[in-house]
């Protein structure tokens, strides 16, 4: 690990406008800094700023950056109202690593591209301009969708994609003031800029995540991986999904596992919205989702998945419903 | 930098002059407590599992310094030998280890782990969310942050299963 500076920030004043490096659980940032892919020149430890509540807002709720991903899924509001973010988070890491990761936190982790972690490696998202290796190379855990010349790294996490189909809103404070990120907006694509991995600006730090009203119905997630648990996705599907009189009066659709981004397609959600559930629609809806859908190799099993898991998942949420 | 913990209920100052120690090297190479392993060192095997302030973590992903004014405890604070916790009783009983490297982590993660059954926290088993019956899906799910490169996976869940239920079947076996 490199050299830093630490030191223990007691407010977000102590972080925001700072070049410092905010770390909360770690549980991320220190795994790259042991492997040196990051290698930050000063930490602000933020694990005493506060914003470490679960408030009402309003039919909302608002979840302070530095609540635990434990306190999260298991309060009996998100439980009740937002569920869907409940088993998304516990499909994700360990019960040790959900302990100390952080709302915040979960949101910045980084791709688990077996590249970007090897320095003896090209990878654009670490060292820009060196080229990507995964191209051509060993992907069968990459992106199927919104990748670039440049890049086919997924984003690896579970939490930000039910956040992204319930709408969440990230509110974010930076040396010129506040200002609000739609979750689905947060993680960017790779284009020619990997090393970014979301719209999060130099100096801003990240204050809460806002969830809207409930909006009922079932809420699923459905994650594909390689073991039962403690895996990342290799595709993942949340929905949310209404029904009335026989019809699905709202459909949430998001994806994870597939892109540089929670993927989320509002053409698909159109397709089914108002719709009785069929197959042969489920089918049309995953074609929607899929469209421009390109495998690298060994990822190509991704496309199939993704259009079988979709089927299921919508067919558990209608399931019973006249 | 000076860090204070209270180790095992014991009030420890470190002088630390570098922010890189790892709170699992402290409490291995600083305070001579080598009861907690070092696996991977990158937080996907447990073995390095403690409870800070009544909570399960990976002792290898946090620093040191993080932990100034924490409490933290270790295999070394809940039993020793002569006088071990049931749930290390219960590792023995059945058998739950052959090498014993992952055993303290596989330990603390079961007893903080049965801690969170008992505060109704739900896992990715429970369908409605509400509180769970610790079924051995249930307890295999719970403890996947722990890995055990002797396979002794069926006795560690025998273990756990026994020490919940307060260790009323393995005495009536031992009985019988």
């Amino acid at each position: 690990m490199k050299a830093f500076d630490y030191y223990r920030a007691e407010s977000p004043a102590d972080v925001i406008g700072t070049d410092a490096r905010p770390i909360a659980g770690g549980t991320n940032l220190l795994d790259l800094m042991k492997h040196q892919v990051e290698t930050p020149d000063r930490l602000a430890d933020v694990n005493h700023v506060g914003l470490d509540g679960i408030e009402r807002d309003g039919d909302g709720l608002r979840v302070g950056a530095l609540v635990r991903n434990s306190d999260l899924a298991a309060d009996p509001s998100v439980r009740e109202g937002w569920p869907l973010l409940s088993r998304a988070i516990l499909a994700g890491a360990s019960g040790q690593i959900r302990n100390r990761a952080t709302t915040g936190g979960n949101l910045m982790q980084r791709t688990r591209c077996y590249y970007f972690y090897d320095l003896d490696t090209p990878c654009n998202k670490r060292a820009p301009g060196s080229g990507c290796s995964a191209i051509g190379g060993v992907n069968r855990i990459h992106a199927i969708l919104g990748a670039s010349g440049d890049c086919i790294a997924t984003y690896p996490g579970d939490m930000a994609v039910a956040m992204s189909a319930l709408d969440a809103v990230v509110e974010v404070e930076g040396p010129n003031g506040r200002r609000e990120i739609a979750a689905t907006d947060f993680h960017r694509l790779p284009g020619d800029a990997p090393q970014r991995d979301n719209d999060l600006q130099p100096g801003e730090m990240i204050l809460s995540v806002r969830l809207p009203a409930p909006l009922g119905g079932k809420h699923i997630y459905r994650k594909v991986r390689d073991r039962r648990s403690y895996a990342f996705a290799l595709v993942s599907v949340a929905a949310v999904v209404v029904m009335d009189a026989g019809r699905m009066s709202t459909v949430r659709l998001a994806f994870g596992g597939v892109a540089h981004k929670p993927w989320r397609v509002p053409a698909a959600e159109a397709l089914l919205q108002g719709q009785a559930p069929s197959p042969d629609l489920f089918d049309r809806a995953a074609d929607a989702v899929l469209d421009g859908a390109t495998g690298q190799g060994h990822n190509d099993f991704k496309i199939p998945l993704l259009r079988r898991t979709l089927n299921a998942v919508l067919a558990e949420a209608t399931e019973g419903s006249k | 930098m000076d860090v204070t913990l209270t180790v095992n209920g014991a009030q420890r100052t470190l002088q630390l002059d570098d922010p890189r120690v790892s709170l699992l090297d402290a409490l291995r190479q600083r305070l001579d407590l080598t009861g907690t392993k070092k696996g991977c060192d990158h937080g996907q095997c447990g073995a390095c599992t403690v409870i800070v302030n009544g909570r399960r973590i990976n002792s290898c992903l946090s620093l040191a310094v993080m932990h100034d004014g924490d409490e933290i405890t270790t295999i070394e604070g809940i039993g020793q030998p002569g006088d071990l916790a049931p749930m290390q009783q219960a590792f023995i009983r059945h058998d739950g280890f052959q090498c014993g490297y992952c055993t303290p982590g596989q330990i603390m993660s079961a007893t903080a782990m049965l801690d969170e059954v008992r505060q109704g926290w739900p896992s990715q088993l429970s369908g409605d969310l509400g509180p769970a019956e610790l079924t051995d899906d249930e307890i295999r799910e719970r403890m996947s942050g722990n890995l055990c490169r002797c396979s002794c996976y069926p006795n560690i869940v025998d273990a756990i299963r026994d020490a919940a239920q307060g260790g009323d079947r393995a005495n009536a076996e031992d009985a019988a």
